[in-house]
């Protein structure tokens, strides 16, 4: 479990670090928390000759809160700090839970939010509440940076919208609208604890109780993170009773293109555990809208 | 103990004597070993299950600046006089001859094929991708059920057949057991490979002195003196030449008793280099340089009667050896059809073992080695019959227990069973978890909807090993040598290798009860073959029972010659003639019988010891004994066990609600190591019923092959565990004591997987194997019929 050789470069400014990104291009790699990149370099299944950290850039560890409500978190706010951060508590309730359940205290420790989204793992926890918290990602380069829209992030097995030269340095989630409540509900995988499925939902109810704003966030079940779309239809507009959920949660597998078939789980069971955490999920938030 | 000698530390909770040490980073593991002027070395290992390997190129690597030597296979092959010794080999047993690494081709995923040594850890490494082997790679075995098939490809050429051993014997009369039968069950049960994982990889440090061509070896093992022998034989060297230290080792469960290549390549690359070397295991590495443990395909028929009692049974055992046998691995799956009657009365059984070789590295003892594969046949047919006869699962063994009067008892099976009272474990079990409670309360959770189940077993074991008879040429004994020194105090070397289970305590409490000495004065020393002179080690729960009798018994030779001394010393006190026979040692202290007032103290007999000049004529010096012990028996330990789980139906998933043990070890010397054995014992086992498994695939590579694959229970995911004992001494030794190490690990493994199935048993279902992952159990669910929704609101 040794890597091979490399450079390292432990910058303090965002600056720097785009200036040593654009310095060593394609054989750079960005290093936040080093829970996904540091194993399989010492597996030596990734060999870059340069690790820039960003460990040290203080501008990326912040947790703010704007006037509309929303939350600016800083791409190497660790699991740890969202866990344990009264505004995150107070305004996402559930992110600050799902951060607590992501791997164990000392992946809480060193991962972080902004390592967590860019690496993209299929199974990780943070892509599904991404989707249906409707995160905006804010990236910096040399010349400006720009705003993703969580919806447009994700493309592919470990692949995002992010250009090589691009960090990420801020996730921006929206403020809760009134009588919304959120859930992520996951089998973990036993070895691991990553999400064998993963289901996020976020569920906003008008004055009359019917179903206003519906994301829902699957993780785990194919090679990237989707938003359930179907599901999220059959719930919008309705007055969501336990026939609704049970209709909307069939679907919740409809939009995974391509199940993971592996050691841990079958596609089958997967495509199966999608409609289970669906409900489970729709469920809770659900019952946390009131 | 010694009669009319009030205990007392055996049986206290005496806080462990090692963890101070261990707690605060000072204990001397091997990888802590830093030599002067030490290089370290790295292994490369083959990628294939199987291949011909037709060249090996080191060139770029021993021309990389920080190498300093690279060795092939065959270079250290040759430096070996002898190929890995194999003990206990069996009737018409095929093996091949085994060297420490593949030089013509290699057998498993993982085999060594060449070493680098290197200034730093990093740079063995890097030289390890400049090594270019050319493997030509050839058709995989790697199902042990075909293994032994025609046409299959051979793994050694030289043996005709990939099959080691089949051995197959009977007791009594099976047929005609099953030809009275009311009825028979059957079943096909899987025990998967598992794989150790103790806390500590694997290490090895080799120093070599070329002037003397002394070598000293540290490394991770369970057993430095069989380590000793071995390596020596293998490299040619008298055991004299060759130092073996293990001092601190963090676990082993098996799979550090194998004398493994890289001991052997250690000390070729010290003597090559003229550096002293080290190698540490990667977590990785370890998944696939470490023997497995478990791994059969277990065929069994039992025969019953109406009423529950289990006549007869007939076993067919494959067991996957991996590429080679190794030590005694190929014995272990033999330990299974003799311990398979377990606590039952059963007279008639036939049985075949079948061990196989296959392209997986090989097989060797896991905690309980062989008897937990018995425990799950036995525990899972008393299921079966109690499912079949409709009756009880408690009933039906209550109708099979050999009665405890019956003991010392023989089985069929020709184990000899000390001593033991099932129904005692099970009563105490049953009231503990309220056993007719938790059946009421399954009644009602079935009524609701959901799925509740309960496990029961009553098992027992083999420890305490043994008779030389039953060691296969390692040895039955243990040694012991007891050292008072001048001040009174004692050092007690012993021959067994505690890597975790906490004997420098609990020999440390033996001696200062049976010496009378305060637990702080007793010193307890292992894993240095240059200070203990001989050993066998610590392996099938034989250190307490056979390691702490040779204790008790040089304390004998102790005691007889203190008391010489202390009579001349209180002759000379009070100025008269003493027998020895009038000196009483009573609290350390030595006084004259009916004069308590005279006496003399430890001290005092040690310093005079040495001092020796009121010796009497015919003593010499010195106050110090050796033992050599070794038992006329084995030991069976037994337990009750009682699991409750709840069953996910969405999902499959298994939750385990209460898990009750009650455990008999006999004489229980430290609650707090048997409670801790007995804890880690249960992870393990419960482990094994729903979660653990090493999965291969076609070509023999191990895909559950890192910890992030291959799940491993976290302490979140058990309850309390609720723990009791009952006390049934054993008469083979004479501190009564069984041992526990395995106990625990062998009992859970059928107790939780008997409650899974319990749990589903309304829906027709009798088995399930092992492990019983989520969806494994939804696929029942599905094929039983059982609606998704069933119970939910």
């Amino acid at each position: 479990m040794i890597p091979q050789a490399f450079d390292y470069y432990a910058p303090t400014s965002v600056a720097d670090a785009l200036r040593l990104l654009r310095q060593h291009g394609d054989e750079a790699k960005l290093l936040a928390g080093g829970h996904s990149l540091l194993p399989i370099m010492k597996l030596r299944l990734s060999t870059p000759e340069c690790l820039i950290d960003l460990g040290r850039i203080e501008e990326l560890r912040f947790i703010n809160e704007a006037d509309d409500g929303s939350l600016a978190i800083g791409a190497m706010s660790t699991y740890h700090d969202i866990k344990n951060s009264a505004l995150v508590q107070t305004r996402v309730p559930a992110l600050a839970a799902a951060a607590g359940e992501v791997g164990d205290v000392q992946v809480q420790n060193k991962g972080t939010i902004g390592g967590s989204l860019a690496h993209a793992d299929p199974a990780g926890d943070f892509p599904a509440l991404a989707l249906a918290l409707n995160f905006e990602l804010v990236t910096a380069t040399a010349r400006s940076g720009r705003t993703i829209a969580i919806d447009r992030f994700f493309r592919d097995l470990l692949t995002t919208a992010l250009r090589p030269n691009e960090i990420l340095t801020e996730v921006h989630v929206p403020a809760l609208p009134p009588r919304t409540g959120v859930s992520y509900q996951k089998l973990p995988n036993k070895a691991s604890h990553y999400a064998v499925v993963g289901v996020a939902a976020s569920i906003t109810l008008d004055d009359s109780g019917v179903c206003t704003e519906a994301r829902i966030g699957v993780t785990g079940a194919g090679p990237k993170a989707v938003r359930a779309r179907s599901t999220e239809r059959i719930l919008k507009g309705k007055h969501v009773d336990a026939a609704v959920i049970r209709r909307a949660a069939k679907r919740a597998a409809a939009n995974v293109e391509d199940f993971n078939d592996d050691l841990h789980a079958s596609a089958e069971y997967r495509e199966h555990l999608t409609t289970v955490f669906a409900e489970r999920a729709i469920e809770e938030a659900l019952s946390r809208a009131g | 103990m010694v009669a009319g000698q009030i205990s007392k530390l055996i049986g206290s909770r005496v806080k462990r004597k090692e963890d101070p040490r261990l707690i605060t980073g000072e204990g001397k593991y091997t990888d802590d070993v830093i030599l002067p002027n030490m290089a370290y070395f790295a292994v490369l290992r083959s990628p294939y299950a199987h291949a011909r390997i037709n060249s090996i190129d080191t060139a770029q690597a021993a021309a990389h600046p920080d190498v300093l030597g690279v060795m092939t296979g065959a270079e250290v092959n040759e430096r070996c006089s002898e190929p890995f010794p194999l003990f206990a080999i069996l009737d018409d047993m095929k093996y091949p001859e085994r060297w420490p690494m593949a030089a013509a081709k290699v057998t498993y995923v993982g085999e060594p094929v060449a070493a680098v040594a290197a200034s730093s850890r990093a740079a063995a490494r890097d030289a390890l991708d400049l090594i270019d082997v050319d493997y030509e790679p050839l058709p995989v075995v790697t199902d042990m059920e075909t293994a032994a098939d025609a046409g299959q490809p051979l793994i050694h050429e030289e043996l005709g057949t990939n099959l080691c051993y089949e051995a197959a014997d009977q007791a009594g009369d099976p047929d005609r057991a099953f030809a009275e039968a009311d009825g028979v069950v059957e079943a096909r049960l899987e025990q998967p490979r598992l794989i150790p994982n103790p806390m500590e990889t694997r290490a090895a440090v080799a120093d070599y002195e070329r002037s003397s061509g002394n070598a000293t070896l540290w490394v991770t093992t369970q057993n430095p003196h069989i380590e000793r022998m071995v390596a020596a034989r293998m490299l040619g060297m008298p055991e004299n030449k060759l130092r073996v230290i293990a001092i601190d080792v963090g676990g082993g469960f098996g799979c550090k008793i194998n004398t493994y290549s890289e001991s052997i390549i250690a000390i070729a690359l010290a003597e090559r280099i003229g550096r002293p070397v080290k190698w540490a295991e990667d977590r990785t590495e370890h998944f696939v340089s470490t023997s497995h443990g478990r791994g059969q395909a277990q065929y069994v028929e039992a025969a019953y009667k109406k009423d529950g009692t289990l006549l007869g049974m007939k076993l067919k055992i494959y067991a996957d050896l991996g590429a080679y046998a190794q030590v005694i691995s190929h014995v272990i799956p033999t330990l299974t059809p003799s311990l398979s009657p377990g606590v039952y009365g059963i007279r008639d059984i036939g049985w075949t073992t079948i061990g196989v070789y296959t392209n997986k590295i090989p097989y060797d003892a896991y905690r309980g080695a062989g008897r937990p594969e018995a425990a799950y046949i036995i525990e899972r047919v008393m299921d079966l019959i109690a499912d079949a006869t409709g009756k009880d699962p408690v009933a039906v063994r209550r109708k099979n227990f050999i009665p405890k009067d019956a003991f010392p008892y023989e089985t069929p099976t020709g184990m000899e069973y000390d001593s033991a009272d099932y129904d005692a474990a099970l009563d105490k079990a049953l009231a503990i978890a309220d056993y007719d409670g938790l059946r009421a309360e399954q009644k009602a959770q079935r009524k609701a909807g959901n799925l509740m189940g309960i496990g029961v077993t009553v098992t027992t074991e083999v420890c305490g090993f043994g008779p030389a008879a039953a060691m296969g040429g390692l040895g039955g004994f243990e040694s012991a040598t007891v050292r008072v020194d001048p001040m009174g105090k004692v050092t007690v070397l012993t021959g067994a290798s505690p890597h975790g289970q906490g004997e420098e305590t609990s020999f440390a409490q033996i001696v200062a009860d049976d010496l009378g000495v305060p637990f702080e004065d007793v010193e307890i020393i292992h894993g240095d073959t240059s200070i203990v002179a001989r050993g066998v080690g610590t392996f099938g729960s034989r250190t307490l029972v056979v390691g702490g009798t040779a204790i008790l018994k040089a304390n004998e030779q102790i005691k007889d010659k203190a008391k010489r001394i202390a009579t001349a010393l209180l002759e000379d006190k009070i100025g008269d003639t003493l027998a020895p026979q009038s000196i009483t040692l009573e609290d350390g202290l030595f006084a004259v019988q009916d004069m308590p007032d005279q006496y003399v103290t430890w001290a005092e007999v040690g310093s005079e010891a040495y001092d020796g000049q009121l010796l009497p004529e015919d003593e010499q010096p010195g106050l110090e004994a050796v033992s050599f012990w070794e038992p006329p028996g084995l030991t069976f330990p037994f337990s009750a066990h009682i699991a409750v789980v709840e069953i996910d139906q969405d999902t499959g998933e298994v939750s385990l609600k209460r898990y009750v043990s009650v455990d008999d070890c006999g004489t229980v010397i430290n609650p707090t190591l048997v409670e801790g054995q007995i804890h880690g014992g249960l992870a393990q086992g419960i482990g094994q019923a729903l979660l653990e498994q090493a999965v291969w695939d076609d070509e023999g590579q191990l895909v559950s092959g890192s910890l992030m694959d291959y799940a491993m229970p976290f302490a979140q995911e058990f309850p309390m565990f609720e723990l009791d004992r009952t006390v049934t001494p054993s008469p083979v030794n004479p501190l009564g004591a069984k041992g526990i190490g395995e106990m625990a690990t062998i009992s859970a493994t059928p107790t939780v997987a008997n409650a899974v199935v319990d749990a589903l048993s309304h829906l027709g279902v009798t088995h399930v194997d092992i492990p019983m992952t989520g969806e494994r159990i939804w696929r029942v669910l599905q094929k039983h019929g059982r609606r998704r929704r069933g119970g939910r609101s």
